[in-house]
């Protein structure tokens, strides 16, 4: 008989090794369900990881890897924090999206004035202060009436989404658009545009502040009272509280940091890749990173790894639509399979197999 | 350090883009569709791929096609076309309203590649526009509508306050309201083109409210489905969906790209591409009308008919004179019909629409 048995501390080899392991075992499901579609296994898994690292088009894809990256990054590290200190945060997708439009009614206020050096960098202020507010609803309600956090921040998402439309269709909207919805586009307006820093890189300022986020991620967590009783509360709540840990505090601030990485994302991203401000703005970011945050084990390292792989099997996924005919829900699948492995293999994390002899005999 | 090696790895990359194009000289023309739903949505993109498909059985081994469905409108638009760009495409249809900018912005990076943006207004040497006035098709079911209500109360599922939307809703209720001078009209908007659980629900929403007629403009089969179970009428949008018929889909919009986008890759076969802006109806056969089924009466039917035909033929149009605004400005004197410009950006309702449009 096989039993799975308690460990009495989690393994730190399965921890680094079941991430490789749930990419192989996705590699081995998700080539499986591809042979069931008639593709050639080997070929839609080169298409997926390899081409558009080092095939034929590589020096598009590789700027394309870094703009889907970058806002995963960025959010997922905030995330990390709060998961780390059993703080759930659920709807970055929607302090992303205020983000957004704080941020980007900044810029569209001061339009046509041409002043880089004041607008741009209000302009992140604002993004950052959206999201973090947006944060503040789901963390004050916790504090305040202990409701929560993670089916509040959760439905502001939907919250969120209403107010884009109407953002798109009323007070944002381009007048010079027709009467249709979405805001001008702040690639067009060069004091208001997060430019790629060189052309065709796909590197721009949202990048540098994910890189950024993830050194002071790790600073913080290593080297700070802050990651210190972050860490403290996620393992012993009671432990955190005698060692005089302010949990109010500490939910505060996981949640208004998180909101605020999450806002700044969505503002380098609607002054940049997505230019505009418009009712499907958002892709789901903030709900992808909840993944990124958890495949990078919440470490920062491992946090931008799990953000450049995430954003391979978006890239190749699309990749491998448009060229070898792969169905977009297949796709999918086979994202969603990393994610179930992940889960899966984490058992190994906590518990380990045990054969059991004498039920044999 | 690590950002220095990016930054270097990042300008080492860029040098090719802006000078790379996708053209090619003999072998197949290559065309990539860019869909905003799955193709088999049942409605809007699914027509599109239909017409890719007649592309290439009207081209056998002349063309190669290539498509990504389910295609976020942004940055995400922005790469699938590059994608296609890159790998060879000489023609790529973007065909949905939101990949307006996307386009522009990827045609200007690939002077050589062809663009064809559906339902868009902005153009540029290698970008046409294209789009079908559906509008007219909506007149067609505005009669029926307004000759089947029993309890005088039609239905409207619309997706976004755009024209192309509100152009719809005026239409189908000009000529709902001639049939029956007692007609309603009640409109959601549920800002989505393709999301059958949200489509079902506005269905039902209205359905509950006393509408026997449901009208849409969202891409599923979803409302009609709401429809059969309530026992109301319904009418295919994009495509037949005749799987609903005789009830409760009594007729249909059906767009029929077919035609245009083999006369498009025969232009680039033929070096005479060019940019256009290309908006037909009934009369090019760009919007049919699916069957009007037996569930109509056959007086109901026969005028549903004519007017089809009278639109088709250029006879009468769709918004003649008189018509007020909403708020009871004149806007069409008697006789008098609307130009392309005015319905272009049309962004106001007609007198006896109730509600206002979302902004």
């Amino acid at each position: 008989m096989i039993r799975l048995e308690r460990r009495p501390a989690p393994s730190r080899a399965w921890a680094w090794a079941t991430p490789l392991l749930a990419v192989l075992a996705t590699m081995v499901a998700g080539g499986l369900l591809f042979a069931f579609l008639g593709k050639d296994p080997l070929l839609v898994i080169r298409t997926i990881f390899w081409d558009p690292i080092l095939g034929e088009f590589a020096f598009y894809y590789r700027g394309q890897l870094l703009v889907k990256a970058g806002p995963l990054i960025l959010i997922a590290i905030g995330l990390s924090l709060g998961f780390r200190a059993g703080v759930w945060n659920i709807g970055a997708e929607g302090q992303y999206i205020m983000g957004a439009i704080c941020g980007a009614a900044v810029g569209l206020a001061f339009y046509p004035l041409e002043a880089r050096w004041l607008i741009f960098p209000l302009m992140v202020l604002a993004g950052g202060l959206g999201g973090f507010l947006w944060a503040m609803i789901p963390g004050i309600l916790r504090t305040r009436f202990n409701t929560n956090e993670i089916l509040v921040s959760l439905l502001l998402v939907y919250v969120a989404e209403q107010i884009l439309a109407w953002m798109a269709l009323g007070p944002l909207r381009s007048p010079d658009g027709a009467g249709f919805p979405g805001s001008r586009n702040l690639r067009h307006y060069d004091s208001a545009a997060n430019h790629e820093l060189i052309s065709g890189s796909g590197m721009h300022w949202g990048l540098v502040a994910a890189f950024i986020a993830v050194i002071l991620g790790h600073v913080l967590l290593s080297r700070h009272i802050l990651g210190f009783n972050i860490r403290l509360a996620g393992a012993s709540p009671r432990a955190a509280r005698f060692a005089g840990v302010n949990p109010g505090l500490l939910v505060l601030t996981c949640l208004g940091v998180s909101g605020a990485l999450a806002g700044f994302a969505g503002l380098f991203e609607v002054a940049g890749p997505a230019g505009q401000i418009n009712i499907d703005f958002n892709v789901g970011y903030g709900f992808t990173a909840i993944i990124v945050a958890f495949l990078g084990r919440l470490h920062p390292v491992g946090i931008l790894l799990a953000g450049f792989l995430m954003a391979l099997t978006y890239i190749g996924g699309e990749a491998a639509q448009a060229t070898l005919g792969v169905p977009a829900a297949a796709i999918q699948a086979f994202q969603g399979m990393l994610l179930f492995f992940l889960l899966a293999l984490d058992v190994m994390t906590n518990y380990r197999v045990r054969i059991d002899a004498r039920a044999r005999a | 350090m690590r950002k220095i090696v990016l930054l270097a790895a990042a300008a080492a990359m860029s040098m090719g883009l802006p000078a790379f194009s996708g053209s090619h000289g003999d072998g197949p023309v290559k065309a990539g569709f860019v869909y905003v739903g799955p193709i088999g949505d049942g409605g809007w993109t699914y027509e599109h791929h239909q017409g890719l498909l007649a592309v290439e059985e009207h081209f056998g081994d002349k063309v190669e096609t290539v498509y990504q469905e389910s295609v976020p409108e942004g940055a995400d638009a922005e790469r699938a076309m590059t994608q296609m760009a890159l790998q060879g495409a000489d023609i790529i249809f973007t065909t949905s309203f939101g990949y307006m900018d996307p386009t522009i912005n990827v045609a200007a990076n690939f002077p050589d590649v062809k663009f064809e943006h559906a339902t868009g207004y902005k153009r540029a040497d290698n970008v046409s526009t294209y789009s079908a006035r559906f509008y007219e098709g909506r007149a067609v079911q505005g009669l029926i509508a307004g000759k089947m209500t029993k309890t005088n109360k039609i239905g409207y599922i619309a997706s976004f306050p755009i024209p192309e939307v509100i152009r719809g809703i005026n239409s189908a209720y000009i000529h709902a309201k001639k049939a029956n001078p007692d007609v309603e009209i009640s409109v959601i908007w549920v800002y989505t083109w393709f999301d059958p659980p949200k489509e079902a629900d506005a269905a039902k929403a209205l359905i509950d409210n006393g509408v026997d007629v449901v009208l849409q403009h969202t891409d599923s089969t979803a409302p009609q489905a709401a429809a059969a179970e309530a026992g109301v009428i319904s009418f295919g949008q994009a495509s037949d969906m005749s799987e609903y018929a005789p009830l409760p889909r009594v007729s249909s919009i059906i767009d029929n790209w077919a035609p245009y986008y083999i006369a498009r890759v025969q232009a680039v076969m033929d070096g005479t591409w060019e940019s256009v802006d290309t908006w037909d109806g009934i009369g090019p056969g760009m919007v049919e009308i699916g069957e009007i089924t037996d569930a109509v009466p056959a007086d109901v039917k026969a005028e549903a008919e004519a007017l089809r035909d009278a639109i088709g033929s250029g006879e009468y149009h769709a918004f003649t004179g008189p018509l007020n605004k909403q708020d009871g400005s004149p806007w069409l004197a008697e006789g008098e019909t609307a130009d392309d410009g005015t319905l272009v950006g049309m962004n106001f309702y007609v007198e006896g629409v109730t509600g206002e449009i979302p902004n």
